[in-house]
């Protein structure tokens, strides 16, 4: 993990409970106490009804594959080829990651394919959230 | 806002584009606007009233020598101009200024003078997309498209085509970087950027600068060149992060912006005569003209392709040649607001004849915000 070269995130107070999540290997998500309108990425109000009152809960890390780019043209630390990809939770929110022990090639990553949440530690503090195909 | 109650009566590019090593960001503003003050036969102390993007207006605003009474900052990538333009125009009818300027300059090539830009850590684009190794705008802007071609059927030549008729609009101008024809086969077979975008879909980086100066209508004829009016305004922005736009096969800071332009202009699309549409990729005129309404959802890819766009098309399309042939700085928006003016003046390289309506669609940051401007040549 010394030499991770990647950009490492550093959590706010906003969010220090979705990084908490991921080092204990749960995806946190918030959902409004009143409208139940799901959010991400944290914040502490509902961006649909603008309510203060919302809780985070542990979503189920079960997602498809929504949209990506093969990447050839590397940001610092990373190696191309590599896909940057948008998830759809089960849950409804959309993330960006990486899609991780699959051919980074437009021929195994088709479009909604099912997949699941895994963490990558990268410090002592953060472990990043990667998708893999379901059930491998 | 009225309609046409305010005009642009300056208009210009910087002397040169493309590659500009000899200056610094600041004085391509100030070359600009030096050229734009010369077109309409003002001096710094004329003007009262200044907006930029990508450097502070303070900066602008003391490099020319011009003490504002209305001044605009605001930047939302590419199209902030187009929102300063929208800004200008409330301010000068409002009285909050006579005269505005809008500078646009920028090293986007040679990168003299220029700082640089990365998601901090510490912000939400910081902690839920850079870490995933999104490496700027040909491997973000780029993709909710594989979602729109699945969902509209839009197809990777329809795609492609999209450069091919701009680089034929390019050919009719002699300060387009890019002038030599290309075909579908040759995008499809340029260098792979990022799965689906190779080279020839992607945007120029290059130096450049533009500026503009409104003024009230009633004031207009007062000047040396044929004035073009202000019809229709809009502006919107969604997000900063492309992994949270709302729908991945339509912008809707395109039809926020949009919508409330047409809707103040007033007009149909039948009306329109001259489109311009900010492309740093070739998906951006598709979902503009899905988005702006010229055609309906999943028609674009084929509306391009079957030419109605290109030079002798029904709906002529960023005929300068656009960002992917023409110029592209980083932030394109003047140079679209630049070939809108030239249209409605009737000096284009490639003038469409009897243009009297044209629309002018910005998009800024990677589908973040939108800003519309409709203008027309005909006096109130
Ligand atoms: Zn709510």
């Amino acid at each position: 993990m010394a030499d991770y070269k990647k950009p490492i995130p550093i959590p706010t107070p906003e969010t220090q409970d979705f990084w908490d999540g991921a080092k204990r290997e749960e995806l946190r998500l918030q959902k409004c106490d009143a409208c139940s309108a799901v959010i991400f990425p944290p914040r502490p109000f509902c961006p649909s009804c603008s309510t203060r009152e919302v809780s985070s809960f542990t979503a189920s890390g079960q997602a498809r594959l929504y949209s990506y780019v093969i990447n050839e043209r590397p940001a610092p630390g990373f190696d191309a080829p590599y896909a940057i990809a948008i998830v759809e939770l089960d849950e409804g929110p959309r993330m960006m990651t990486n899609i991780v022990n699959c051919e980074q090639t437009p021929e195994a990553l088709v479009l909604d394919m099912p997949l699941e949440v895994i963490f990558e530690p990268i410090t002592e503090e953060i472990s990043l959230p990667k998708f893999q195909p379901a059930g491998d | 806002m009225e309609q046409k109650s305010v005009a642009i009566i300056g208009a210009a590019e910087t002397t040169d584009l493309g590659k500009i090593p000899n200056l610094a960001q600041i004085q391509l503003h100030a070359d600009a606007a030096l050229n734009a003050m010369a077109d309409c036969g003002l001096t710094a102390k004329d003007i009262d009233g200044i907006a930029t993007a990508g450097d502070s207006p303070a900066s602008v605003a003391h490099y020319l020598g011009i003490t504002p009474t209305w001044v605009d900052g605001t930047g939302v990538g590419g199209c902030s101009f187009m929102l300063h333009v929208r800004h200008a125009a409330a301010a000068i009818n409002e009285g909050l200024c006579e005269v505005a300027l809008v500078t646009h300059g920028e090293s986007g090539r040679s990168r003299i003078g220029r700082g640089g830009f990365a998601a901090a850590p510490a912000t939400l684009p910081g902690q839920f997309e850079a870490p995933y190794g999104p490496a700027g705008p040909p491997s973000m802007f780029t993709i909710p498209v594989l979602r729109m071609m699945k969902e509209t059927g839009l197809t990777l030549e329809q795609l492609a085509s999209v450069a091919v008729v701009q680089r034929e609009w390019a050919g009719m101008n002699p300060r387009a970087y890019m002038q030599d024809p290309i075909t579908v086969e040759d995008v499809l077979e340029s260098r792979m950027i990022a799965y689906p975008f190779r080279l020839l879909m992607c945007c120029l980086v290059t130096d450049g600068g533009g500026a503009l100066i409104l003024t009230k209508a009633d004031r207009a004829k007062d000047f040396p060149q044929k004035p073009v009016y202000i019809l229709g305004t809009g502006e919107s922005v969604e997000t900063p992060m492309i992994s949270q736009m709302e729908d991945f096969t339509s912008s809707k800071a395109f039809r926020v912006a949009g919508s409330k332009a047409f809707a103040e202009a007033n007009i149909t699309h039948s009306d329109v005569d001259h489109l311009m549409i900010y492309d740093a990729f070739a998906h951006l005129p598709i979902y503009g003209l899905e988005d702006l309404g010229f055609v309906g959802r999943g028609e674009a890819g084929a509306f391009i392709a079957d030419r109605n766009t290109a030079p002798g098309g029904k709906l002529p399309l960023n005929t300068n040649g656009g960002g992917l042939s023409y110029m592209h700085s980083g932030m394109y928006g003047m140079y679209a607001l630049q070939e809108s003016v030239r249209q409605m003046r009737g000096i284009a390289p490639a003038q469409v004849e009897n243009a009297k309506v044209s629309v002018c669609h910005g998009v800024g940051g990677m589908f973040m915000a939108s800003g519309t401007i409709i203008m027309s040549n005909e006096s109130p």
